[in-house]
């Protein structure tokens, strides 16, 4: 089918307009100045013409600002020809995200069709089931044009904005149609199928977003991204548009982002409570998990939920919005209130799934088809209505894949849903479009830049990071290969006397004047947490020389785990986790400065870690080392040990 | 877009802007929650605050029809709420809710709207939102302002009056009752339930302009209304039929059996009106007619003593043929 000029698809809402409905109404929209109707009086002449002019500019800047919008949006098609739907670029280098159910059938490889006309390859690099996002990699250009990020947090209802995409895929000469819209509402929740594609804190949009729009981007009328497409509310008048359509915030994508780059398959957060309205309308918590997190900081049954996340709280959508644009392992400020008093935390999220539970789940195989969530009036269709299934009608281009093709039957052991053609989740819970990918050759330059790891969308990218990651700490710290004894002593602070701690490679101590407190290395570090109160400093410190002695490489299941927030460093802050000797061990950085800000030692799931914060880092012979080591374990503080000798020796003694 | 500031058209005053509009409509939305929530039935709507102490416009539909029937403000303030009365004429109803000093519409100031004009439409659809968070808003134009009587047969809706017709899909499940104002705020109709073409599946987007329900509204409030005279669609007591005109259609033997007269008895207003065998019957009045059993229909609409147009199909021509039944139509001849 050949399209029109994309400036003219200003407006595809009429799809539904009935036999009475008078069409000359679209002219109307697209020519009329959005501020105001004209008043009924009489205009003079002279405000005539300066309303026309005024109107004619605010077209041409409309027109321009599509025209280059329109430069960063991909069509995407799977290599099977399995569907397909949209994306955008968001960095020179070819970085763009799109929907996870969009991305997810077409394996770890995909076509993009710009508007250039050109078809690039690309590779997935990051994958977030739960929110419906992926992101992926560009080849071939360094100069991709690239959409500019902006902040949803500031879009308002009334707002204009626009949709531009592959609606029913009809982009086949890989320019995208547009559509017009104003922001409906914002902050919306739509629940996900199962514990997937969860649509929190969305944007809700009358610009028609149809199937083949997902992971196409939500532009605001100056051009800048605020949300990426991918669902809409459909029920009974079958799979087109209804004037509600929903986008991920631009806002939560940016938690998200670090990770996704990353080659991560990131996971959401839960609180380990649940929350409800009570009979005065108030946010109660109405269940509270006793290993979790917000437990161990106070939070308890019937707790009043004040504010979370920094945003106020007034019902359950709202709490469950604040959970949806964050990702597992962040710690985010919540406030509750029993008893007329009300108390301020720190709370640190708990995954949605478990591990092997997100990897099965974001692979999509058909025994772990998320359920549906059964909504209160579903409806059975009525007459008439197009069956899923059913052959497009006339005029209506079949989308690629739709008929399976001959030879590519699933084995019959294994039932495979048929593949939605063009992939757009339901709102009532219908599971991910699940596709068996028919096995296309990669092309070479995704070969170069794809490394398939269970546990990661693709490993290249983690361990570039990882390796980034550690390079820019060693290169100030330079500790590399000092295999022999540690040696660092200062003082307590506040007078607290003098410290020496002796680090080896199986071996910790520390020497206080009170005491000292030894701690030898087994084979589950988090048996002994050495000394007393500290929740495994000894073990904790063990495991930050190694990282540093050893390098990303040897260090043992060390990886990149993208971006969060830490308390008291300016934005987001760079983590690698290292999983060693039955301990979870997270180690934070600047980004800007490669310094090691922090790190926290698991002994065990569910309980409070040992928390170990450094700071003013300066030259020490040619390293760059930290001269504050505050120790914390949940709401208690350690002890803060002021360092101002360090010894390092080459290999052992012996 | 928005407008470059300055740029010397007629702005409007500060203040006046869409999303000031917006601002100064939703505190004026009503969300709806009572009976339903099975089989495609939502348990919600919307609603239209038109007092300061609490009444609410809302679309009349099983939704209200519990006891406990739930309105939750803007603000997120739930409250009990009344029926305080209904015109099923109009499917339109009128709620009570305990309070004071709400903001409110005045319906003696709503806005007629003309074909072409933008418009806001405002509704709790799909029950997106919930406690405090604010009404969906979509935007469109009317389409036209037409009557939805003229559809008779094709929706099935006891409303028969204006509508305004509207480019944007607004009728969505829980929409009804919501409010199509102005880009300046102003009132101008009550979105109406959703609504599907018979004929071709497809689904109108309307809304009742506020003229049409302001007597109604009046009355429910005022407790004068009288539900008996609600019993729509108003048959007459004695209806017009086939029999009194004087006519034998063909065999109504299909789902749509084409209306060709069989045979018009002698001495019928029908033979007087010059009505003959094989004529086909495409208009009764204004209405088109499809089937034997549409006709039929129709006629119990019509008063035996009021005069008809049929028009017929006569080979090739269109004839309007204006018939008169006599008062006594007990003058059957074999």
């Amino acid at each position: 089918m050949k399209i029109e000029n994309w400036k003219l698809k200003i407006e595809n809402c009429l799809l539904l307009v009935t036999l009475l409905a008078a069409l000359p109404a679209a002219a109307a929209e697209t020519v009329l100045s959005p501020s105001e109707t004209p008043s009924p009086r009489q205009a003079s002449p002279a405000e005539t013409t300066a309303t026309v002019q005024a109107v004619l500019k605010a077209e041409a800047e409309r027109v321009a600002v599509m025209d280059k919008a329109k430069d960063s949006v991909l069509a995407i098609f799977a290599p099977t020809g399995a569907g397909g739907g949209s994306g955008v670029v968001i960095s020179p280098d070819g970085f763009a995200l799109t929907n996870f159910h969009v991305a997810s059938p077409s394996g770890s490889a995909m076509k993009c069709g710009m508007a250039d006309g050109r078809i690039y390859d690309a590779v997935i690099v990051g994958l977030d089931p739960t929110g419906d996002i992926a992101l992926v990699k560009l080849f071939g250009r360094e100069d991709f044009p690239y959409a500019q990020l902006g902040d949803s947090e500031q879009v308002r209802v009334g707002d204009w904005c626009f949709a531009m995409g592959n609606p029913f895929l009809l982009a086949t000469n890989l320019q995208p149609t547009v559509t017009y819209g104003i922001v409906s509402g914002m902050h919306r929740y739509q629940y996900p199928a199962g514990t997937l594609l969860e649509y929190a804190d969305c944007i809700q949009t009358d610009a028609s977003i149809n199937p083949g729009n997902s992971g196409g981007p939500l532009f605001d009328a100056q051009g800048r991204l605020i949300g990426i497409n991918g669902r809409g509310s459909f029920e009974k008048r079958g799979r087109v548009n209804v004037g509600v359509a929903y986008a991920v915030s631009i806002n939560q994508i940016k938690n998200f982002l670090g990770a996704l780059r990353g080659g991560c398959i990131v996971d959401h957060a839960t609180l380990g409570a649940l929350a409800g309205s009570d009979q005065q309308g108030r946010v109660v918590v109405t269940e509270v998990l006793e290993q979790s997190d917000a437990y161990r900081r106070g939070l308890r049954y019937d707790d009043e939920i004040v504010s979370f996340g920094g945003r106020a709280i007034s019902t359950p959508n709202g709490f469950k919005n604040v959970l949806g644009i964050f990702p597992k392992g962040w710690r985010i400020p919540l406030s509750f209130r029993r008893e007329g008093k009300r108390y301020e935390v720190l709370v640190r999220l708990r995954g949605v799934h478990g591990r092997e539970e997100l990897l099965e789940k974001a692979e999509g195989r058909p025994q772990n088809v998320p359920m549906p969530i059964p909504k209160p009036g579903e409806e059975p269709k009525p007459p008439g209505e197009p069956r899923p299934g059913e052959k497009p009608k006339p005029g209506e281009e079949p989308p690629p894949g739709e008929e399976p093709q001959p030879g590519e039957e699933p084995p019959p052991d294994k039932p495979t849903p048929k593949p939605r053609a063009i992939p757009i989740p339901r709102p009532d819970g219908r599971p991910p479009i699940q596709v068996m990918p028919r096995e296309v050759p990669m092309p070479e330059v995704v070969k170069q830049h794809f490394e398939k790891k269970r546990g990661y969308a693709n490993y290249y990218y983690n361990k570039q990071n990882r390796d980034r990651t550690w390079k820019a700490w060693n290169s100030r710290a330079n500790l590399k290969g000092l295999e022999g004894t540690w040696t660092l002593s200062g003082k307590l602070d506040q007078g607290g006397g003098e410290f020496t701690f002796q680090l080896t490679d199986g071996e910790g101590l520390l020497k206080l004047a009170s005491g000292e407190s030894k701690w030898v290395a087994s084979d589950d570090y988090g048996s002994s947490l050495a000394p007393p109160m500290s929740g495994g400093l000894l073990p904790a410190l063990n495991l930050w020389r190694r990282l540093a002695v050893v390098g990303p490489e040897e260090f043992g299941g060390l990886s990149y785990a993208g971006t969060r927030p830490l308390a008291g460093h300016e934005g987001l802050v760079d983590v690698l986790v290292g999983l060693y000797k039955g301990v979870e061990c997270h180690f934070l950085f600047d980004p800007a400065e490669g310094h090691l800000l922090a790190m926290e030692m698991f002994p065990q799931e569910d309980v409070d870690p040992c928390e170990v914060f450094f700071s003013g880092y300066g030259d020490v012979e040619g390293r760059l080392l930290p001269a504050r080591m505050e120790v914390r374990v949940g709401d208690d503080p350690y002890g803060v040990f002021l360092l101002n000798q360090f010894k390092f020796e080459k290999a052992s003694p012996e | 877009m928005l407008l470059a500031a300055g740029a010397g058209p007629p702005v409007p005053a500060a203040g006046s802007s869409v999303a000031d509009a917006i601002a100064e409509v939703q505190p004026k939305i009503v969300k709806i929650y009572g009976a339903g929530g099975f089989r495609g039935m939502e348990a919600y709507q919307s609603g239209i605050l038109i007092s300061p102490e609490g009444h609410v416009l809302t679309a009349f539909s099983y939704v209200l029809d519990t006891d406990s029937l739930t309105a939750t403000l803007n603000d997120g303030r739930k409250f009990q709420a009344k029926l305080l009365g209904a015109d099923p004429r109009l499917e339109v109803a009128v709620l009570k809710i305990d309070s004071a000093n709400l903001p409110y519409f005045d319906l003696a100031q709503a806005a007629p709207a003309q074909d072409g004009d933008r418009v806001l439409a405002f509704s709790n659809l799909f029950g997106v939102a919930m406690g405090d968070e604010p009404a969906s808003v979509q935007r469109g134009v009317v389409s036209v302002k037409t009557t939805l009587a003229a559809r008779r047969g094709v929706f099935e809706t006891p409303y028969r009056g204006p509508v305004y017709v509207l480019d944007a899909a607004t009728n969505n499940p829980g929409a009804a009752g919501g409010a199509l104002v102005t880009r300046r705020g102003e009132l101008v109709a009550m979105l109406g339930k959703e609504l599907r073409n018979a004929l071709n599946n497809t689904w109108l987007n309307y809304a009742i302009p506020i003229e049409e329900l302001r007597q109604s509204v009046d009355l429910i409030r005022e407790g004068k209304f009288a539900p008996e005279s609600a019993r729509e669609p108003a048959k007459p007591q004695r209806a017009l039929s086939l029999q009194i005109l004087g006519i034998v259609l063909v065999p109504d033997v299909l789902e749509r059996t084409p209306p060709y007269v069989e045979q018009v008895r002698s001495g019928s207003p029908a033979q007087r009106a010059g009505i003959r065998p094989d004529d086909l019957i495409l208009l009764l009045g204004d209405r088109l007619i499809q089937s034997c059993k549409s006709l039929r229909g129709e006629l119990e609409y019509i008063d035996c003593e009021d005069p008809v147009t049929l028009t017929v199909l006569r080979g090739q021509e269109l004839l309007p043929l204006s018939v008169q039944a006599s008062l006594k139509p007990q003058q059957e001849s074999p």
